[in-house]
């Protein structure tokens, strides 16, 4: 047994830091969140570099890594926010043509919300009866369509959701703890200050937690642990958001600050691929 | 991220089954809980069948791995704690054997492996707990001895231990940390009075011990005079590592237990108190793949476990907090019988956020040596 990364597997992911760096920078996502359409180019440069074709074999095109690879690069996207279908159309790569290399955009219908209708080329799921709604994210677009709330996804996109979660905690941790070694009050920094001090703690021991069950998941693939690690992933984004929001004070109420910007994505994506009630059931029914 | 096992610790894991399972039906009854000589007989002659079969040393000389595997598999089986042998197998001993000369490993390793010799610790003090940089206790150099007064508090196991990991100040003027020596101070020695503490839980966990004028050798003082703290650090940051290993699977096997129970008594469909051992269950979970995190970096860093060990900590304890409540809401009324399992343990788990660190200086110690951020009040 050895938990660590692989040389290969820290090669990604600091290759995928890099593009994304590259890619999709902090100018970016403001730019994409005053005007919120998806970025065809970007979504092509994405089909390039692998970033959908992850899991395909190598014979039909893929890069052919597994589901430990991919959860790393989901977590880069969560953290700088990578807006788009993201899962949809990974998830679709081999099956819908196109999908692959970043020419389609594939999204679908999951507990009765569709992101990115309006942009995809290829909806999977029924969305008559779809209405617009006023999206609480201001980079995810949404229809309510009228169901059961019934989930279309696979337990691999509860995964890759989950990725994305942990990325955008481990995001708001290091935005806290920067603001918290560089902002003075009283005379010293506030990160001194054990009430500020503790709230990040907290937000580290939440993220390692997320950490370790998604990373888990992704080597067992059981349906039980990616249940419990979506739980336990949603919950390290929306709180330590919240959290970071509360170390910026006044700054992090503001619309400059990026800090509601995850703490809106982390809403959205725990609302979608296996809510809290279902992974909560799902885990209890394995006891 | 490989979760796999080798070969040879999966031929590891079936050989230990295979002894647990021929061993344990042997074992005595357990011991009345108050009943201190008994119960340190029962831990030493479980100690004694480990040290024949050759698994004694688990907690030092095998890999990270390995010694997962072995708590893994003895706690599934049921097999009795360390119990009194938790300072000496867990604290000193770790500490000896890193920085205790050649003569004194001989001296105090051997009785410790085969559950000869019982070790307790005096680290704490009335004025000196979470600031334990701060203890009074005094040792006075008198030729070949030190000679030690003061009181230590907390201090498991006092009533039967053999040695007692001591920390004393042996230079008052230095600053606090650097004026602290570690003392091996036998327990018959004159002088030493022991006065047993009752906890919350009515037992006698642990006591006060008052040090009048102890004469202890200059021989039993492990690492340089006034490098204490150093050394100590060496063995706290053992009881932060793989410390709760048993207790994480102890927990999942006592939600398996609940779920049972609530299915039993119908508190299971009760959808807010199943969704919470839900979460629970995936919390357990995911602290079990933290310490495989913790264990993998430990071994791959060659032994004494960092940081990680207070993140695993802060979360596990008010977790295991949290799992107790969770057991009285399925028992209902019954949560107030001490007679039913779980509730006396529901009384125990409320010291786990305290001892070994309190939550507060853990969020601390995670905040300012991995966030990097300053110290201060």
């Amino acid at each position: 047994m050895d938990f660590r990364l692989t040389e290969d597997q820290r090669a990604l992911r600091r290759g995928v830091r890099e593009l994304l760096g590259r890619l999709f920078d902090r100018e970016a996502l403001r730019g994409a969140v005053d005007e919120p359409s998806l970025d065809r180019g970007l979504w092509r440069e994405l089909g390039d570099a692998g970033f959908f074709a992850l899991r395909l074999p190598e014979e039909e095109g893929g890069v052919g890594l597994g589901l430990p690879e991919a959860v790393l690069v989901f977590e880069e996207a969560g953290r700088v926010l990578l807006p788009g279908p993201l899962v949809a159309t990974h998830l679709a790569a081999g099956a819908v043509p196109g999908a692959a290399d970043g020419s389609v955009v594939v999204t679908s219908v999951d507990e009765d919300l569709v992101p990115w209708l309006d942009e995809a080329d290829v909806v999977l799921g029924d969305v008559s009866g779809a209405v617009q709604v006023r999206s609480v994210d201001p980079l995810t677009p949404l229809h309510r369509v009228p169901g059961t709330g019934g989930a279309t996804g696979a337990a691999e996109a509860a995964l890759l959701t989950a990725a994305e979660q942990v990325g955008s905690a481990q995001a708001t941790l290091d935005t806290a703890v920067s603001h918290a070694r560089a902002r003075s009050q009283f005379g010293q920094v506030i990160g001194g200050f054990q009430a500020v001090k503790h709230l990040c703690a907290g937000m580290l021991v939440r993220t390692e937690l997320a950490r370790a069950a998604v990373w888990a998941a992704s080597v067992t693939g059981d349906a039980v642990e990616v249940a419990g690690a979506k739980l336990l992933a949603d919950d390290a984004a929306v709180r330590n958001a919240r959290d970071c929001l509360q170390v910026h004070g006044g700054m992090g109420f503001t619309w400059e600050a990026d800090v509601h910007l995850h703490l809106k994505r982390a809403w959205v994506r725990a609302e979608l691929r296996m809510p809290a009630a279902r992974a909560e059931e799902a885990v209890a029914a394995g006891l | 991220m490989d979760l796999s096992c080798t070969e040879e610790e999966e031929a590891y894991r079936a050989r230990l089954r295979e002894w647990l399972a021929a061993t344990l039906p042997g074992l005595p009854e357990r011991p009345d809980p108050l009943d201190w000589p008994a119960r340190r007989a029962y831990d030493c002659g479980w100690q004694r069948r480990l040290y024949d079969a050759g698994y004694a040393d688990t907690h030092w000389d095998a890999s990270p791995t390995q010694r997962l595997v072995f708590l893994e598999e003895t706690e599934r089986a049921g097999a009795p704690y360390v119990g009194a042998n938790f300072v000496g197998l867990l604290h000193a001993g770790p500490t000896i054997a890193a920085e205790g000369t050649d003569a004194q490993r001989e001296r105090w390793l051997p009785p410790v492996l085969r559950g000869d010799e019982v070790w307790c610790q005096g680290f704490s003090e009335p004025d000196a707990g979470s600031d334990l940089a701060s203890l009074r206790t005094r040792a006075v150099r008198d030729g070949d001895a030190y000679v030690v007064t003061g009181q230590k508090i907390w201090t498991s196991h006092a009533e039967v231990a053999d040695w007692c990991e001591l920390l004393v100040r042996t230079d008052p003027e230095a600053p606090k940390h650097q004026g602290i020596t570690w003392l091996a101070m036998p327990m018959d020695a004159p002088g030493i009075t022991v006065r047993p503490l009752r906890t919350l839980a009515g037992s006698t966990e642990f006591a006060e011990v008052f040090l009048d004028e102890v004469r202890v050798p200059v021989a039993n003082r492990v690492g340089e005079e006034n490098d204490g703290w150093r050394v100590t650090m060496v063995t706290l940051s053992f009881e932060r590592g793989t410390a709760f290993v048993g207790e994480v699977v102890a927990c999942r096997r006592l939600l398996g237990e609940l779920a049972r129970t609530a299915r039993k008594n119908g508190t299971w469909d009760d959808p807010v108190l199943r969704r919470r051992l839900g979460r629970l269950s995936a919390e357990f979970q995911a602290l079990w793949r933290l310490t495989q995190a913790n264990v993998s970096e430990a071994q791959a860093t060659g032994g004494v476990p960092g940081a990680g060990g207070s993140v695993f900590k802060l979360h596990y304890s008010h977790a295991r907090q949290e799992l107790y409540d969770a057991a009285a809401a399925v028992l209902g009324p019954d949560a107030l019988d001490l007679g039913r399992e779980w509730n006396l343990d529901r009384l125990s788990s409320l010291s786990y956020t305290i001892a070994a660190g309190t939550s507060q200086i853990q969020r601390n110690i995670v905040a300012e040596r991995i966030l990097g951020l300053p110290k201060g009040r």
